[in-house]
């Protein structure tokens, strides 16, 4: 287990640095920097420009530089915010994206197992119908839809609730629930199939022919169990919230990380879509790892070697 | 070679089991729907266009001036979902939207078979160290941030052949089936192992039937199932992420009307106007969940273990 532990993240070091290398290489394949504006900058404008941060040396030169940097962690330049470095921004905008991711996934975890369970253990009665609207409402209705959707019922119409901004507990409800309506209902839909499958199980008749309650059944017998295969998909929920949360985080103005994702790209801010990829990858990376080591503290039958 | 010949119907037509999976499809009630859902969302996407009743790009002015110079004109018999903020007919554009998600969904998912089949499959087949190439290989694509990715590709080859070809339509298709093809390697990667050491395999192998025959002749007919299911399951999130993308104005260019562009213009008129987010928001959910249904049916129906039961 240990040995697996170590070859995992041992691994991670060379698909980061491959990762990196593409979005280098691709960014700095087409024509196209920094400086472009609707109204070009005088040559010896650019030329400086490029001067001063090095982007006239060669793409090996400036990779090297910009990968020795990051192993001291300093992740260079923004060239659009040129007042700050790339650093700032983030130390800004993570801790408010990461309450947003985590916000989210609890709100999901929370409810969609609870729904999917009751509908199973209600199959085909009223908590069914619900929790199946519930889970198509969830997939039908991308975050950016959920989002607009519930800024006019409930700041427009109602006026309960901030249209944007991220200003104490009232301002976070809206992004939070738009972000968790995808993985409510994939949660619920999974841990609905599972415990379906579970209830057939002969170990789960044996333990109501004991006489056993149907609270005691459930807790002790099949939630576990059922709950493993809902375990599998914790993995690309995770990674969805992570990189679904800019579209939110731009509809409702929150000030996170997320809403430099596409200004990044769009400014050809090289600093800045190096530091987001790898961001976002190195997260992707150990959540991944951690569900992973999750589904074989959950399944006993899984040994990692 | 008769026994070759007999070999190759038995792997390559299991009639018996595949009757067997449509029958449970035909009772899954969701699962029908959705098929219904997704063949008429194909023949909508096929001749919609042609049949629309105006063409998705041509302003209407005379509405516009009926409606008091306000391009936005309510539901009429002439719109009869209104016009956009540009007096175009919204159902017309709808119907392009069809045919833009439709072609998204088809397309990508043929990018993730051409790529992720034969990788998956020469994985599987040849093991060791081809195995461990190929395998590394779909590590590193696994690790990209897909929508980040998707946006980075678009953006930065707007500009370039890729970009300008078919509204950027091409390049859509490229982005997202690039990242999205890494499941369907490890699937066929996992079936030709499973399959491998199979005795229909050995027969062939010891009628002298070459590699490359036994893989696509043998193995790959015999792991269709898995694959339908993936592919179809595929769809709705390429469905999504164009939607995605054209919502924040990186997809699809102008006039062509995306489903996804679409919500981003009416959320403008939001408050007067809901009908030119919920018509085209209805159409994105019917089109999400059709695929769901029939994909999440398809799966039930050619799973193995569920054989037998109900």
């Amino acid at each position: 287990m240990t040995g697996y532990l170590i070859r995992r993240v041992l691994w991670i070091v060379p698909v980061l640095f491959a990762v990196s290398l593409i979005t280098f290489l691709l960014m700095h394949s087409v024509p196209g920097g920094p400086w472009d504006r609707e109204k070009p900058l005088p040559a010896s404008v650019v030329q400086r420009l490029n001067a001063e941060y090095g982007l006239d040396d060669p793409l090996p030169v400036q990779y090297v530089r910009w990968a020795g940097a990051l192993l001291t962690g300093d992740l260079g330049p923004s060239y659009r915010f040129r007042d700050r470095s790339v650093n700032d921004i983030v130390a800004d905008g993570i801790g408010t994206t990461a309450q947003l991711g985590v916000m989210a996934f609890l709100l999901a975890v929370l409810l969609g197992i609870p729904l999917g369970m009751i509908a199973a253990l209600r199959q085909n009665g009223l908590p069914d119908y619900a929790a199946t609207l519930i889970s198509i409402v969830g997939i039908a209705t991308p975050s950016f839809v959920l989002s607009i959707l519930l800024v006019v019922v409930f700041s427009v119409t109602l006026r309960l609730l901030p249209t944007h901004g991220w200003d104490g507990p009232s301002a976070w409800v809206l992004p939070t629930v738009a972000l968790a309506g995808y993985p409510i209902a994939q949660i619920a839909r999974y841990t609905r199939a599972s415990m379906l499958e579970v209830t057939r199980k002969d170990y789960v008749r044996t333990a109501y022919s004991k006489g056993l309650r149907e609270r005691a059944v459930v807790t002790v017998h099949m939630t576990r169990n059922a709950l493993i295969p809902v375990v599998t998909i914790l993995g690309p929920l995770l990674a969805y919230l992570v990189t679904g949360s800019f579209i939110v985080e731009l509809i409702f103005s929150v000030p996170g990380i997320g809403r430099f994702y596409v200004d990044g790209i769009e400014e050809r801010d090289y600093g800045l879509i190096m530091a987001m990829t790898m961001l976002y990858a190195v997260i992707i990376a150990v959540l991944n790892l951690v569900v992973d080591l999750l589904y074989a503290y959950i399944d006993p039958q899984i040994r990692y070697s | 070679m008769p026994v070759l010949g007999g070999v190759e119907r038995l792997a390559s037509r299991p009639a018996g089991p595949r009757r067997d999976a449509l029958r449970r499809l035909s009772r899954n009630r969701l699962a029908v729907v959705g098929a219904v859902v997704v063949v008429v969302l194909l023949v909508i996407a096929a001749v919609g266009p042609a049949l629309a009743p105006w063409p998705y790009f041509v302003q209407d002015l005379d509405a516009i001036r009926a409606n008091g110079n306000r391009p936005l004109a309510p539901l009429s018999a002439e719109h009869v979902l209104g016009t956009d903020s540009l007096g175009r007919d919204l159902f017309s554009r709808l119907l392009d939207g069809a045919q833009i998600s439709v072609s998204v969904a088809l397309v990508v998912q043929l990018v993730v078979l051409v790529i992720g089949v034969p990788i998956g499959a020469a994985a599987g087949w040849f093991g060791g160290r081809i195995d461990n190439y190929l395998m590394r290989f779909t590590d590193v694509i696994y690790a990209f941030p897909d929508l980040l990715f998707i946006i980075l590709l678009s953006v930065v080859l707007r500009d370039t052949f890729l970009g300008k070809a078919m509204s950027g339509m091409l390049l859509i298709y490229l982005a997202i089936g690039l990242t999205a093809w890494v499941t369907m390697a490890r699937l066929v990667r996992g079936q030709v192992l499973s399959l491998k050491e199979s005795e229909f395999v050995e027969a062939a192998r010891a009628t002298g039937v070459s590699d490359f025959r036994i893989v696509v002749r043998h193995i790959l007919p015999n792991s269709i199932g898995p694959v339908i299911v993936a592919v179809t399951l595929g769809i709705p999130s390429a469905i999504l992420a164009e939607a995605t993308l054209s919502f924040i104005g990186i997809g699809i260019e102008a006039p062509r009307a995306s489903w996804g562009s679409l919500i981003n213009e009416g959320s403008r008129w939001i408050r007067s106007e809901p009908h030119l987010v919920v018509f085209p928001a209805l159409a994105l959910a019917i089109a999400l969940t059709s695929f769901t249904f029939l994909g999440d049916g398809l799966r039930d129906a050619l799973d193995p273990k569920l054989r037998g039961r109900q």
